[in-house]
């Protein structure tokens, strides 16, 4: 007896087999960001006032980025549609961009996250408030300890025009009023000055932490739909050949999951980028 | 299932929730240089905002809005596990007693 | 010749290749192999669970004194932690970590959900297989991982996790050592192998049941597998997103557990802060909870199929059953802090958790109740599976009676985090899940192998489980009411009477006397497992072959099929016609009508 239902819908249900699993999958996919998203709010609002910072992350990127998602969403579901009328070619074409678009997203997210790993923080042993900007010659991810290890005694800092601990409503009037220059001067910073030193990564504090965890699986995400939605663009598109109609069920189920790898960046870009 | 007019209307369908989409995700930055007078206000229209787009993904290009119960069965079910853990969860790091009894009356 | 190969191929068109050992066993994608697996990998862990827990009875019993028969070999093995074939502190912390993990994760959900699962509800539902059976395969694959990634976490150095079964922050991430990380990364593999399992199991009792298999029709160890799949698929997912995160504070130096100000060893920890330690709590027992519910609806599924086929009668209230278990998953949800009633929450909240924790009793209890009724009347025939689901009953009851005053905030101030709660809670497991477990083992293993297991021997493990049982755990009530609390790596020896004359509600000699009592009925619990162990491999070879197909004469469709049922389960799809307990019926010719019975 061979497995019913795996192409042909069942009547009661109306769904073929590989649908209800890919939305089971989903609905625990719900739970997973959920308690991700949960977790933010709590530290968010846990979060000593004006301790969690804003306005580090480049909103024209996110936005660019958030573009690039919702076209290869609609071209996901375009190809599906070619291949519901037997148009094979339009669907490898649609396809492709679907790729190029997951690429081109996974790509701005590295350029993203690598230009926060040289973006640092230097927390002062004399209590002075902490400054943010870049390091003359200091490469990614450097602490204390990288400091000591390389016998380097002190360091070059440019610092950024404001600290994230300024709101952005008085950053704007700081920047308005001119007192504050577009570049300041680099400062020199003994390494027996430096409390702690970090970049922008996880350990930098708990606003980081979640950024990255948050945006790294959502990424995950994004590569492996982009994995399996790349094989049945070759070398599974062969199925076409010998079954068409469960290859444009499996062509759907893969869209399903890549629409909802879209739908969580659709809360993920607001939450993160813009609140 | 589907013959080619069919399939021409949802091809503008999904289209126009294409541009719908770029549309919300305009507003939405745009929103980010509007300052609303509190951050309750703020985050409940960028929620908002999210929501509809999500609704237009989930809903068209999804296909939810042509699925049968069993779908919205375990989506719905899901959907409120979901709020469950997140309001709970808040509200239960937002109750703790105040003071105690014996305490609060120092000799 | 050529002729003859063309015939036998003509012939042989569909007949499967023939498989290599490694395809038709190791890499199988048959449910009733799958299920195999799962049930003898799952037993080798219960195993040693138990192992763990018999050494951590001995120190309770006698601290400090070496452990006999195994001391020198632990010593060896293990090292430092285990010098002069004692347990140290740190190992019994670990000892006790991973018991709790192994058993609930290792050894009950695989066997209940996964083993009895996979073997039974295809043939139960009339489907060739499960819906997806290469991520059956797969989901097998990733628990095995798992359950290696575990056992070999003993032998690093530092040995294996110590921070209890609900790894809690900040401990869990400031102890040095990697126990906890590879804790974590075993239970990112276990977690993946659950949520497969569950989209498996669901989409197959949603999509492949036979015609004329109606929602109301089913069995009810059906619909337990059900829920719990859907248990299962969404309340894992938090506890992944938080096992990720506590990794992170592990791995990466994030701190989304650690509070600001956290100071270890008596200096302030280089964290960044700002994290909650009560965010593991929620996010863990989101998924703590339901858990509990996972490990007992199997049980419960079997213990009803058994008692339906013993009695010769239908269920009592099916579908009271059903809507109960459909209630106990949706309410099992809500409840979760009652765990977590002694962490400064409030009283509005508290109260939310205590009134929904009282309305998921009423369903558990409807359920017993229509279980219990389903008796009366009966011709009850006695044979080992049914004294074990027998048993099952009052035992459960006792568990969860005695989770009433857990339930409530008042009261679980006084005994949380004592003895009381691990009475309490292995009696739902243990007399309660285990003992419906091996019900489901006697019962089905001559489905499986075509023989009977030695009935003699079967009641001589019955007998002797349900009295030790009762040993372990009973006296354990009365030493958690007069405060003897959890994880005392010295028994409590420190709070008793002897040690700390002056003490306020110190634990008397009587209360302390108990912790030898019940280490050595341990072991006499664990040599009450010998006959039944021997019993399980004696008789696949020597036991009483049966006569039919169908040796129970059960009403089931998975009791309608060949022994063993082959590939495909099912020559042609069978159709279901009637109810799932026609027992006894009015007029039938038999005391029992299979569902697929036309006439």
């Amino acid at each position: 007896m061979d497995i019913p239902y795996t192409v042909a819908p069942r009547q009661d249900t109306g769904l073929y087999n590989a649908k209800v699993g890919i939305w089971l999958f989903l609905a625990s996919e719900v739970m997973l960001f959920g308690a991700l998203f949960s977790s933010y709010i709590l530290l968010r609002v846990g979060a000593e006032p004006g301790m969690w910072p804003h306005g580090l992350l480049n909103i024209p990127i996110g936005t660019f980025n958030t573009a690039v998602l919702i076209t290869s969403s609609v071209t996901v579901v375009l190809s599906w549609a070619a291949l519901k009328t037997h148009n094979f070619g339009r669907f490898r074409a649609i396809q492709s961009i679907t790729l190029l678009c997951a690429l081109g997203f996974l790509g701005i997210k590295t350029y993203e996250y690598n230009e926060k790993f040289t973006h640092y923080e230097v927390w002062f042993a004399d209590g002075r408030p902490s400054v943010t900007g870049h390091i003359d010659g200091a490469g990614r991810f450097w602490t204390l300890n990288t400091l000591a290890d390389k016998k380097i005694e002190s360091i070059t800092m440019h610092p950024d025009r404001f600290h994230y601990r300024i709101p952005s409503g008085e950053q704007a009037k700081l920047a308005k009023s001119g007192t504050v220059p577009e570049h300041p001067e680099p400062i020199k910073i003994a390494t027996s000055e430096i409390k702690r030193l970090s970049a922008f990564v996880p350990a930098h504090s708990t606003y980081f932490a979640v950024y990255f965890t948050l945006t790294f699986l959502h990424a995950l995400h994004v590569f492996g739909g982009a994995l399996v939605i790349g094989y049945l663009w070759g070398p599974g598109a062969s199925m076409w050949k010998t079954d068409p109609d469960r290859f444009t069920n499996r062509i759907e189920v893969s869209g399903l999951f890549w629409h909802f790898v879209d739908l969580v960046w659709i809360f993920l870009f607001p939450v993160l980028y813009l609140l | 299932m589907a013959d080619s007019h069919d399939i021409s209307k949802t091809v503008r369908k999904y289209i126009i929730v294409f541009v719908a989409l770029l549309v919300g995700t305009a507003i939405t930055v745009g929103m980010y240089y509007v300052h609303l007078p509190s951050v309750a206000m703020t985050v409940m229209v960028a929620v908002f905002i999210a929501s509809v787009k999500a609704f237009l993904v989930a809903g068209y290009f999804m296909h939810l809005i042509d699925e049968r119960k069993m779908i919205y069965g375990i989506l719905g079910s899901t959907a409120f596990f979901f709020v469950g853990l997140m309001f709970l969860t808040i509200w239960a790091m937002h109750d703790f007693p105040a003071h105690t009894f014996l305490g609060s009356h120092v000799p | 010749m050529q002729t003859t190969t063309k015939d036998h191929h003509d012939v042989h068109e569909h007949a499967h290749h023939e498989q290599s050992f490694f395809q038709k066993y190791v890499f199988s994608t048959d449910h009733k192999i799958i299920g195999i697996q799962y049930g003898v990998t799952a037993l080798a862990f219960l195993f040693m669970g138990f192992c763990l827990m018999l050494m951590m009875r001995w120190q309770i019993a006698y601290p400090g004194k070496p452990l006999p028969l195994v001391g020198t070999l632990l010593e060896k093995v293990l090292g430092t932690v285990a010098a002069g074939g004692v347990m140290s502190p740190d190992l019994y912390n670990s000892f006790g970590a991973m018991h709790g993990t192994i058993m609930v994760f290792l050894a009950i959900v695989p066997l209940a959900f996964a083993a009895f699962g996979n073997y039974v509800v295809p043939l139960m539902i009339g489907a060739p297989d499960m819906a997806f059976p290469r991520i059956n395969m797969v989901s097998y694959q990733c628990y095995a991982v798992g359950g290696v990634i575990m056992f070999v976490s003993f032998f690093i150095p530092g040995g294996a996790a110590q921070a209890g079964w609900t790894s809690y922050s900040p401990l869990a991430t400031a102890i040095p050592t990697q126990g906890q990380t590879f804790w974590l990364v075993g239970m990112i593999f276990l977690i993946t192998s659950s949520l497969l399992g569950a989209v498996n199991f669901i989409a197959t009792i949603i999509q492949l049941r036979a015609p004329g298999m109606t929602w109301m029709r089913l069995p009810f160890f059906v619909w337990a597998q059900f829920v719990t799949g859907f248990l299962l698929l969404l309340a894992f997912p938090p506890l992944e997103a938080a096992g990720i995160m506590q990794l992170m504070d592990k791995v990466a130096g994030t701190s989304f557990f650690l509070p600001t100000g956290l100071a270890v060893g008596g200096e302030l920890a280089n964290v960044s802060g700002g994290g909650s330690p009560l965010l593991w709590q929620h996010l863990f027992w989101f998924l703590g909870h339901p858990e509990v519910y996972v490990l007992i609806l199997p049980g419960m599924g079997i213990v009803a199929e058994v008692l339906a086929n013993n009695t010769r009668k239908p269920l009592w209230g099916y579908k009271s059953l059903v809507y109960s278990v459909l209630a106990i998953g949706f309410i099992s949800f809500i409840v979760w802090a009652h765990h977590m009633y002694l962490t400064g929450m409030g009283t509005k909240i508290s109260t939310f958790f205590q009134t929904t924790t009282m309305i998921i009793s009423i369903p558990s209890v409807i359920i017993l109740t229509c279980l219990f009724i389903t008796l009366w009347g009966g011709s009850i025939r006695f044979n080992t599976p049914m004294l074990f689901a027998l048993a099952f009953l009052p035992m459960f009851g006792i568990g969860g009676l005695t989770g009433l005053p857990l339930g409530f905030n008042f009261s679980d101030l006084h005994l949380h985090d004592t003895y009381y709660v691990i009475a309490h809670f292995h009696y739902v497991v243990a007399p309660g899940t285990i003992f419906a477990l091996f019900a489901g083992i006697y019962f089905w293993y001559p489905k499986m192998t075509g023989r009977m297991m030695n009935e003699f021997w079967g009641k001589v493990h019955f007998w002797l489980s349900l009295i030790f049982m009762n040993l372990v755990f009973q006296p354990m009530f009365a030493q958690g009411m007069a405060g003897m609390l959890r994880r005392m790596v010295d028994g409590g020896a420190n709070y008793s009477q002897v040690m700390a004359p002056d003490a306020i509600g110190n634990l008397t000699t009587g209360i302390m006397g108990m912790n030898r009592h019940i280490s050595w009925a341990a072991v006499c619990l664990g040599l009450a497992q010998i006959p039944f162990i021997i019993n399980l491999f004696w008789s696949m070879r020597n036991g009483k072959k049966v006569e039919s197909d169908n040796p129970w004469e059960a009403t089931t469709l998975d009791w309608q099929t060949p022994t063993p049922p082959p590939h495909g389960n099912f020559a042609a799809q069978p159709s279901a016609h009637r109810g799932p307990y026609e027992y006894s019926a009015p007029g039938a010719a038999k005391d029992f009508s299979p569902q697929n019975q036309t006439a």
